[in-house]
This record gives C-alpha cells, sequence and structure tokens, in this order.
C-alpha cells in the first residue's frame, strides 16, 4: 500500500468515525430534547371537557377550564346579541362578524378563551364600554362577541374548539364541525 | 510539563482570543500535543470512560430532576410517572440507573489498574489520594440518589447506613438525628439527600479537574512502570490516546447499551418497585452491588463500632497505599510475587461482594471473617513487607525498549 494510499485510508476512517459520531451525537440529543415536551399525562389531562349550560342564566358568564386555560361561555341575552351584530365589523380593531364568533342555530351561546390577545391577563367580565370585558393590566376591553375594540390587544378573543352535543351541553376541546 | 508542539491558531479570531484567555493553547498542550508513553495499553483507557460516565449521570440526572418530585407521598409516583409519561422517560432513568452501576465497574477497573501498575507510587501519591476522594463522592452519590426512588429499599438502605453513625460513642445519636432532621428518616431526610445529591457530582467534576491536573504535572504512568526518558518513549496524545479511548469507549458502551435496553432492572433489586413502608423492614436489605464487598466487611465484624470502623478503615486505608507499599518496584510486570497477592486481592474483593449479597448465616460469615482479614492484611502486612524481601525481574532500559525490543 502506498503512502498516498494509506493517508486517504486513514482520511476514511477519520470522516466515517466523525460521522458516525455525529449521527449518534444527533440521535442522544433527541430523547433529551423530547422529554420536556408536554408527558402523556398532561396530554391525557387536556382531554376534552363537557359542560352542562342548563344552569347559566341569561347573559351569564361562566369561567371554565380546558388545558390549563380559562374559557369564558356567555349566556348572551337578546340586548347582547343586538349589540355584537349591530355594528360595521369592518371598522374593527380585528374584523370579524358576529356569525363567526358562534355556532350557527346557537348565537346565544359564545365560548372564547379568556386570555388577554395582549399579554395574557384573564379580562373581566361585564366591565368596560362595549358590554363584554375589561382587561385591568392594560387597558383593553373586548365586546359581546369577544371582539377587541379598544386598547393594546391585537386580536380578538380566540375561540377554542368546541361542539354542541345537544342544546344544553357543548364539548370544549372537539370540534366535528371543522376537519381535523 | 512541555510538549511535542505548542499551539499555533491559523484563525485571526482564536489568535486574538488566545491572547487573552489561553484556553486553546491549555485544551491543545493537555489533549492533543500531550506526551503520552506509547505502551499504555487497554487498562488506560477507563480514566475517559469515567469523565465520559460523568457527562452522562449530569446529563440525564439534570434532565430527570425536571420531572422528579422529591416528597415521600409523592417520590416513589414521580418516578412512575417518569417511566411511564415522560418521553423518553424510562430510557433516561434506566440509563441514569445503570449508568450508575457502569461508572462504579469503571472505577473499580481503573482502581484496579493502578493498583496493579503502582500508579500510587511516588510522585503520584496526590493523585491516588484525589482519586479515593472522588470515589468517596461517588459513593455518597450513588448511595443518596437510590434513597430518591423511594422504594423499600431505598428507605431502609437510607435507615441503615444513617444509623451507622450510631455507632459513634456519645455524640452517635445526636449526629444521625441531624443527618434525619426527625426522629427517623423521613421527608426531611429525602430533601436534603436530593439537593446533595444535585450537589455533590459538581464536585466531582472540580476534584476532576484536580485529578486530572495532578496527572498532567506528573505525567502518566505506563505498564513498565519506568518514567518516559525521551521523545520516543511518547506519543501525542491526540490521535494516538484519543483513539484508543474513543474505541474502547463505544465497547463500553454497548455493554451499557445492553444493560439499558436488554436487562434494565438485572443489577437492581425488585423490592425497590415496592413503595416505602416504614413499618415493614423487608426480608433482606442489600445495597445495590457496588457496596456490596464493604457491606460484607461491616457485618463480619461482630461488634458494632468494630464494624463500623472496619467498614470506613477498608476505604480509608486505600489512602495509605502509597506509604504501605515499600517496593521500589512500580509495575506488578516485574513483581511476580506481588501479581499473586495482587489477584488473590482481586478474588477476595468480589468474593466480599457476592458474600455481601448473601444473609449473614454459616458459612457465608466465615468466609466474610477469611476474606475481610486477607483485605486487611494486604494492605497492612503484605505490602510493606513484600517491598523488602520481594527479588523483582530486571527493568527494560526504557519504555520505547520495551516495545520495540533492542533494536529501539
Amino acid at each position: 500500500m502506498s503512502s498516498a494510499e494509506q493517508h486517504s485510508r486513514r482520511d476514511f476512517l477519520y470522516i466515517a468515525t466523525g460521522a458516525v459520531a455525529a449521527v449518534g451525537g444527533a440521535a442522544a440529543l433527541v430523547p433529551l430534547i423530547a422529554q420536556m415536551n408536554p408527558d402523556a399525562s398532561t396530554i391525557a389531562a387536556g382531554a376534552p371537557v363537557d359542560i352542562d349550560l342548563a344552569p347559566i342564566g341569561d347573559g351569564q358568564i361562566v369561567k371554565v377550564f380546558w388545558r390549563s386555560k380559562p374559557i369564558f361561555i356567555f349566556h348572551r341575552a337578546k340586548r347582547d346579541i343586538e349589540l355584537a351584530e349591530n355594528v360595521d365589523w369592518h371598522d374593527l380593531p380585528d374584523p370579524a362578524p358576529d356569525s363567526e364568533r358562534v355556532k350557527p342555530g346557537h348565537e346565544q351561546w359564545l365560548v372564547v378563551i379568556g386570555i388577554c390577545t395582549h399579554l395574557g391577563c384573564i379580562p373581566l367580565a361585564h366591565q368596560g364600554e362595549y358590554d363584554g370585558w375589561f382587561c385591568p393590566c392594560h387597558g383593553s376591553q373586548y365586546d359581546s362577541a369577544g371582539r377587541i375594540r379598544k386598547g393594546p390587544a391585537p386580536k380578538n378573543l380566540y375561540l377554542p374548539p368546541y361542539t354542541f352535543l345537544s342544546a344544553t351541553k357543548i364539548r370544549i376541546g372537539e370540534d366535528t364541525a371543522k376537519p381535523a | 510539563m512541555s510538549g511535542h508542539s505548542t499551539y499555533q491558531p491559523q484563525n485571526k479570531f482564536l489568535q486574538w482570543f488566545e491572547k487573552r484567555l489561553p484556553i486553546g493553547g491549555l485544551i491543545y498542550s493537555s489533549f492533543v500535543s500531550y506526551p503520552t508513553p506509547r505502551n499504555l495499553n487497554y487498562w488506560w483507557t477507563f480514566g475517559g470512560i469515567l469523565s465520559f460516565m460523568l457527562g452522562v449521570q449530569i446529563i440525564t440526572g439534570i434532565v430527570l430532576a425536571m420531572h422528579y418530585t422529591p416528597q415521600v407521598d409523592m417520590a416513589f409516583d414521580s418516578v412512575e410517572g417518569i417511566m411511564r409519561d415522560v418521553n423518553y422517560g424510562w430510557l433516561l432513568r434506566y440509563v441514569h440507573a445503570n449508568g450508575a452501576s457502569m461508572f462504579f465497574l469503571a472505577a473499580y477497573i481503573h482502581m484496579f489498574r493502578g493498583m496493579y501498575y503502582g500508579s500510587y507510587k511516588e510522585p503520584r501519591e496526590v493523585l491516588w489520594i484525589l482519586g479515593v476522594i472522588l470515589y468517596l463522592l461517588m459513593m455518597a452519590t450513588g448511595f443518596m440518589g437510590y434513597v430518591l426512588v423511594w422504594g423499600q429499599m431505598s428507605f431502609w438502605a437510607a435507615t441503615v447506613i444513617t444509623n451507622l453513625f450510631s455507632a459513634i460513642p456519645g455524640v452517635g445519636d445526636a449526629i444521625v438525628t441531624w443527618l434525619w432532621g426527625g426522629y427517623a428518616v423521613g421527608n426531611p431526610t429525602l430533601n436534603r439527600f436530593y439537593s446533595l445529591h444535585y450537589l455533590l457530582p459538581f464536585l466531582i467534576a472540580g476534584v476532576v479537574v484536580l485529578h486530572v491536573w495532578a496527572l498532567h504535572v506528573v505525567g502518566q504512568n505506563n505498564p513498565t512502570g519506568i518514567e518516559p526518558k525521551s521523545e520516543k518513549d511518547t506519543v501525542p496524545f491526540t490521535p494516538y490516546a484519543t483513539v484508543k479511548d474513543g474505541f474502547f469507549m463505544a465497547v463500553f458502551c454497548i455493554l451499557f447499551a445492553w444493560l439499558v435496553f436488554y436487562v434494565p432492572n438485572y443489577l437492581g433489586h425488585a423490592d425497590n418497585y415496592i413503595p416505602a413502608n416504614p413499618a415493614v423492614t423487608p426480608a433482606e436489605i442489600v445495597p445495590e452491588w457496588y457496596y456490596l464487598p464493604f457491606y460484607a466487611i461491616l457485618r463480619s465484624i461482630p461488634n458494632k463500632l468494630l464494624g463500623v470502623c472496619a467498614l470506613f478503615g477498608s476505604i480509608g486505608i486505600l489512602a495509605f497505599l502509597p506509604w504501605l507499599d515499600t517496593s521500589k518496584v512500580r509495575s506488578a510486570r516485574y513483581r511476580p510475587l506481588y501479581r499473586q497477592f495482587f489477584w488473590l486481592f482481586v478474588i477476595a474483593a468480589v468474593g466480599l461482594g457476592y458474600l455481601g449479597s448473601k444473609q449473614p448465616e454459616g458459612i457465608y460469615v466465615i468466609l466474610s471473617r477469611v476474606f475481610t482479614a486477607y483485605y486487611f492484611a494486604y494492605f497492612l502486612i503484605v505490602l510493606p513487607l513484600l517491598g523488602i524481601f520481594e527479588k523483582t525481574k530486571p527493568l527494560p532500559n526504557s519504555i520505547s525498549e520495551s516495545v520495540l525490543g533492542a533494536k529501539a
């Protein structure tokens, strides 16, 4: 074997060892990083929850938790629905018609995630100028469709996935209307 | 110790940095150009393997600590949560638990290498003593880690080992209460063991730095036991020792992987899958295999205080090894009589390990006492006398001569 061939054999061995070590190193990183993702018990605890709507009175707002997030369920009275519909929604900071904020046939029920879209505080119900919520942290105000009207928040209150199992029961966490 | 060549960075940024913090040069002179005896065999790869295992234990330990709860009612369940729910939690736990066993296996081989080749002799006494300190830190860390699982073995091992200190006359009981933080092993004990189990590995890392520093100041020993006399006797650490270390590290990891993936509970005790019950002691309390020899020594002495003294003494005596061995010849290669006593010592140590796993009755007690007697006699009688009476074989003129023959 000439010295040039010996050199290239050594080079090959070095590169091959380095490549295997690099792959091994990357493979070793996978479990170390993946372990910080939510574990099976956390994911199980985030399963959909069924909420009975019957006890919620006309005009009442209740707060439940799903996946550790507060969910506002607003049983809107006729006046609340009218105020939400009778506004030119194109002029709103985050334009959205009231019809897109509720499920068809269930317009009296508003289900939104109760986290201010500004920096994450929980807004206060039945406060503010728009028949909705007022966030005390930086002054954002939401209307009776959970849309941002005034203040630094950029987006409307987010809608969680949910389905009506019956007229008086919803399942939060599952939206059978939308394709998965 | 000057290397074969000095560090000359080509990159402009590295040159700039080197003037301000010469860490590149330090790494270069310690692990690249560092002159290494050319005749080192595979027994010399275990230092590198130990450093690797320390890294593995620290990384898996920190990651496990993200999911473990150090409270008596939740600890056991949090470990099961790691095994069942955490992504790759089963892998991390088994790597950490079996990693401890592999860590001790590598440590024992490393220590036996030192004893066989006389690596503890002048001028490496401090290096050896730092190693004894590392071993003690490892034992403390391993013990506390095992308690954290809070199974039956965890709890009762904690009770037995902390109770050892009650043998101290006068202040013994006060010390035990202080260790417990209560009237028995309980939540305060668990919490402080968690804190210290997280701390000690970083102390180990610090002492490892001192250990490697002490090594580099005097230079490595080698199988002939004679110091390098010229540049012909050494090779640069990289690539020779680096690749040799890396190769055997891979072999070591194959054994490690076999344990983790095929028999992960083989070295453990089934009783530690029973949640701790302070009202019921298991029929047999056994420590993990790496403590068994000392457990056997402890139980072979019928007196409580003397048994505890024998236990701590059997480890402490290691620190005096450089002065107990009076021979001027380092390596057992040239000490035929010493070699035989050494292998008897290995048999005694392994035998004590086996006996430590047995119930202390009948023939097991007798054998434990015989092996314990030999263990101490080896250090206190055999080694001092061998240096005076042993006829050693003639040493080679140099390392390269022993490797390449007289043509060197």
